[in-house]
């Protein structure tokens, strides 16, 4: 469970987004939706432990978190492969097999490459497979459907829906272009501090 | 967890940062080789300009060897972060759980392992160029294999904070030069101590005792700076 009271984040003293409360329970999808500029990636990355809450709390149940966001945190130097298996060592979990999420996210042919070779969409996919490799219990995701193709929709959408029945929860912040529609998904309205 | 386990997961987490850092570095040579050509060109270049005296060499020669490394540490230090800052992989340390600090020790290891430990490979050519004399070699080469790891932990904060400007390298090097000072002092004069067949093994305390130093505060310090920069 994830809970977030009164969540007030300042940058130069000035409020970002209106005070934020939410309460996310496994097997649940929470929508961060708003307009550009509104904090919708502030607030992914106050939640994600980036950025410390000027005021709030948030109390994180979950095992485990990953976060995949503007910057994917993808090495261009090393292929696809082993930039997920560096998470992996790094995480610790030397069991996950990195081939079979490649093949899940569609990345087998390119799985030797180095990353600097990829397109946009295919770096995004790579980031999405950190998720996988993480087995983290809470993803935090900003703006996912970003450079992807139709099939590349469907993909997060596949695997999102994939996490969330096997008990896993998600927070998702979208400008709205693209929405998962599940009945365990909930909108977050998140309104710019300027507008108060 | 169990402490046992908790240690387990850091010292894996640690040595798969570091393989990969030493990974990257391969990969990136020519990034790897342009302070070592630096270093190498700083110091073959003061023969040519103050000409060939052996004499005369052989004084500034453990002054000459350090300043260029002082120098080529400082033009290295840059890559420390960077790159981590810049394609968000800092965010994902983050994330992961595991504290800063230990992922800033495994960043300035791998740092000393492909910037520090070249130039003290590379010390005993740069002493026969500067004609320093035989019986301070070893010294010389003990006072950089203590004093560079100094430089990559000192460096490290410098970069912390200013990681995060557009043009930090510059401010970097005002930053962390004044720093140096100390180090530089105590080296050369150790060599040159040898150099003279004084006692030298109390400035070799005094490098070990800020190798201590730096490596029980640096990390802290930088993690520290590090999430300064990130928000």
């Amino acid at each position: 469970m994830l809970v977030a009271s009164q969540i007030v984040f300042e940058r130069y003293f000035e409020p970002v987004f209106l005070p934020v409360d939410f309460q996310l329970n496994s097997g649940e999808l929470l929508l961060v939706t708003g307009a550009n500029g509104c904090g919708k990636t502030t607030l992914i990355r106050v939640l994600a432990g980036v950025l410390h809450p000027t005021s709030g709390t948030i109390e994180n149940q979950f095992e485990g978190m990953a976060y995949v966001g503007h910057y994917l945190g993808i090495k261009d130097d090393l292929s696809v492969l082993e930039n997920l298996r560096f998470i992996r060592d790094f995480l610790g979990l030397s069991s996950r097999s990195c081939k079979d999420v490649v093949e899940q996210v569609g990345l087998t042919r390119v799985a030797e490459q180095q990353a600097r070779t990829l397109s946009a969409g295919q770096r995004k996919r790579c980031a999405l497979a950190r998720l996988l490799v993480s087995e983290s219990r809470l993803w935090l995701l900003d703006e996912p459907y970003s450079n992807l193709d139709i099939e590349g929709v469907e993909l997060v959408d596949a695997i999102l829906h994939g996490h969330l029945v096997s008990g896993g929860a998600c927070v998702l912040a979208t400008h709205g272009a693209h929405r998962p529609d599940w009945e365990n998904t909930r909108d977050f309205h998140l309104v710019s501090g300027a507008a108060a | 967890m169990s402490a046992e386990a908790v240690s387990g997961s850091l010292s894996k987490a640690f040595f798969a940062l570091l393989r990969r850092d030493l990974l990257l570095a391969f990969r990136r040579r020519t990034e790897l080789l342009f302070p070592v050509i630096f270093l190498l060109v700083v110091v073959s270049l003061f023969p040519l300009g103050i000409g060939p005296g052996p004499q005369l060499l052989a004084r500034i020669a453990p002054g000459v060897i350090w300043i260029a490394a002082l120098l080529a540490t400082v033009i290295s230090l840059d890559a420390l972060f960077r790159s981590d800052f810049e394609d968000g992989t800092l965010e994902q340390y983050v994330i992961s759980g595991h504290p800063l600090t230990l992922i800033a020790l495994a960043k300035i290891v791998s740092h000393w392992l492909v910037a520090g430990l070249p130039i003290v490979l590379l010390s005993p050519l740069l002493a026969l160029w500067m004609n320093l004399p035989y019986e301070s070699l070893g010294v010389m080469i003990l006072t950089l294999a203590l004093g560079t790891p100094i430089l990559s932990l000192i460096g490290s904060i410098g970069v912390g904070l200013t990681i995060s400007l557009k043009r930090g390298g510059q401010l970097l090097s005002l930053l962390v030069f004044p720093l140096y000072v100390p180090i530089l002092i105590i080296a050369t004069a150790a060599v040159m101590a040898a150099s003279d067949g004084l006692p030298y093994t109390q400035f070799l305390g005094l490098l070990i005792a800020g190798l201590i130093t730096s490596v029980t505060l640096a990390p802290f310090a930088a993690a520290a700076a590090l999430k300064i920069s990130l928000s």
